[in-house]
């Protein structure tokens, strides 16, 4: 593979760079929030490549789980963040930590045991890089559909409060709204499978085949990856909705808006 | 009987109440002074503490969708979400449309045609379709003219005395109260008196 230097990626970063000066006087909010987010990618990634480096030479699976730990309270956080009306308290923060928790973990474990296979099962090498993909597509899923079910049920609390008096089920008054809510969620992975190969080439094949890869090889663990994927953000926004859904209502089936966040 | 003890919520004065199997009750009172909270509390959709039973039956251990059919609650703006009107009522099946002035072909109508007060008087059919047997009617003729308003009376009078069910009627006429009501409650920030 042909190793980048620091000039390699200053040119690189002059684009950004680039980009930000010219949309100064136009849109004076993105410039900034170009750069930071830029600075943050340069900053994140270096640390994390010495990490990796270091996590590879060491290969102990204490390490390797307490990394898995801190990507997904870091990745707790950004749903958090990313939800406009969250739930109050505790729920806010572990209402996606622990449906990010349940299908992403046990896919990698799957992955890691089943699929690949590899002498021991915690290889940083795989099990890093595996439950990062992971993690960052289940965020995305379970971040859109929280944020579309809080929101929904704020704007619609009229009608679903009027099924309530008709004697419906807390579960038949939201269930339109379940339905968008979970679609929300899916839709990303489902238009990424449906563009894979021919509108775009995924990110990792590109870069297996970047590093020397066979292309047959590279596409293969695509596949795979495109699936679990595909598992972990649908099995995640599944627990998200049902959880979420168990939540905005009591014991006697009252919408409870007064445990979102004002 | 319908009964109600020690009712209390955030904001509201306590409140007891009863409801004799046949009997139409007028509630009144100044805007804001929590009437249609005090309804909101009977059918259990916000929370508050305090004793209410149907024929001697705890709401507490009756299932929460159980207890909305039996008491039921008319709130003073209905909200529909399908696109026909047949569509909000169960097997799509609309009971005593002509007594509220409706045509039979009424249950396919759009509903973003529905006049306000088209609204008001299906949206009495649709509660009524529960068969409840206890009636909340927030202000359920605000939006009518005088021939619906005595449609919408006799209607509900007819019901209650068929079924033996108890009805509490939120009302700003004085004289509608006089009208159809034995009793007329007065609610003020102090609770409940019994007038007229």
């Amino acid at each position: 593979m042909i190793e980048l230097s620091s000039v390699d990626l200053g040119l690189a970063a002059l684009l950004v760079v680039a980009l930000a000066l010219t949309s100064l006087r136009v849109y004076p909010g993105m410039a900034s929030q170009l750069l930071i987010a830029g600075l943050r990618t340069l900053i994140q990634l270096t640390l994390i490549g010495l990490v990796l480096k270091s996590l590879f030479e060491s290969a102990s699976l204490l390490w390797v789980a307490l990394l898995s730990l801190i990507m997904l309270a870091v990745a707790g956080r950004e749903v958090m963040a990313r939800q406009h009306r969250r739930f109050a308290g505790v729920w806010g923060y572990g209402l996606g930590v622990v449906s990010m928790f349940i299908s992403s973990f046990t896919i990698a474990l799957f992955a890691l045991f089943v699929v690949v296979g590899n002498e021991p099962w915690y290889q940083p090498q795989y099990a890093i890089p595996l439950l990062g993909m992971l993690l960052g597509n289940t965020m995305n899923g379970i971040a859109l559909a929280l944020d579309r079910l809080t929101q929904s049920a704020w704007e619609q609390r009229d009608v679903i409060e009027a099924r309530l008096m008709l004697g419906y089920s807390s579960q038949e008054a939201v269930s339109d709204i379940r339905q968008h809510v979970f679609r929300s969620g899916l839709i990303p992975i489902i238009n990424a499978m449906a563009a894979a190969g021919i509108v775009s080439l995924p990110g990792m094949m590109t870069g297996q085949i970047l590093a020397g890869a066979e292309p047959v090889e590279a596409v293969k663990y695509q596949i795979m990856i495109m699936f679990l994927i595909t598992g972990g953000a649908g099995f995640g926004t599944l627990a998200a909705v049902h959880l979420g859904v168990k939540r905005l209502f009591d014991d006697r089936e009252r919408l409870r808006l007064d445990r979102l966040k004002r | 009987m319908f009964e109600v003890d020690n009712l209390s919520r955030n904001g509201l004065p306590l409140v007891s109440l009863r409801l004799e199997p046949g009997e139409l009750v007028c509630l009144r009172g100044p805007s804001g002074c929590g009437k249609t909270q005090l309804l909101r509390s009977l059918v259990d959709l916000d929370c508050n503490q305090g004793q209410v039973r149907l024929q001697g039956e705890a709401r507490e251990s009756v299932p929460p969708t159980l207890w909305r059919k039996r008491v039921a609650l008319l709130p003073a703006e209905s909200r529909w979400w399908s696109a026909t009107v047949a569509e909000h009522f169960p097997e799509g099946d609309i009971e005593s449309l002509a007594e509220l002035g409706f045509d039979a072909d009424t249950a396919g109508w759009q509903v973003d045609r529905l006049s306000s007060g088209e609204k008001q008087r299906l949206a009495l059919l649709r509660v009524l379709a529960n068969h409840p047997d206890v009636l909340l009617l927030d202000e359920p003729t605000a939006n009518l003219d005088a021939e619906n308003i005595s449609r919408v009376e006799d209607l509900v009078r007819r019901y209650l005395d068929d079924t033996q069910a108890s009805c509490l009627w939120v009302s700003h006429d004085r004289s509608q109260c006089d009208r159809i009501a034995a009793r007329t409650l007065e609610m003020s920030s102090a609770g409940l008196q019994v007038s007229g």
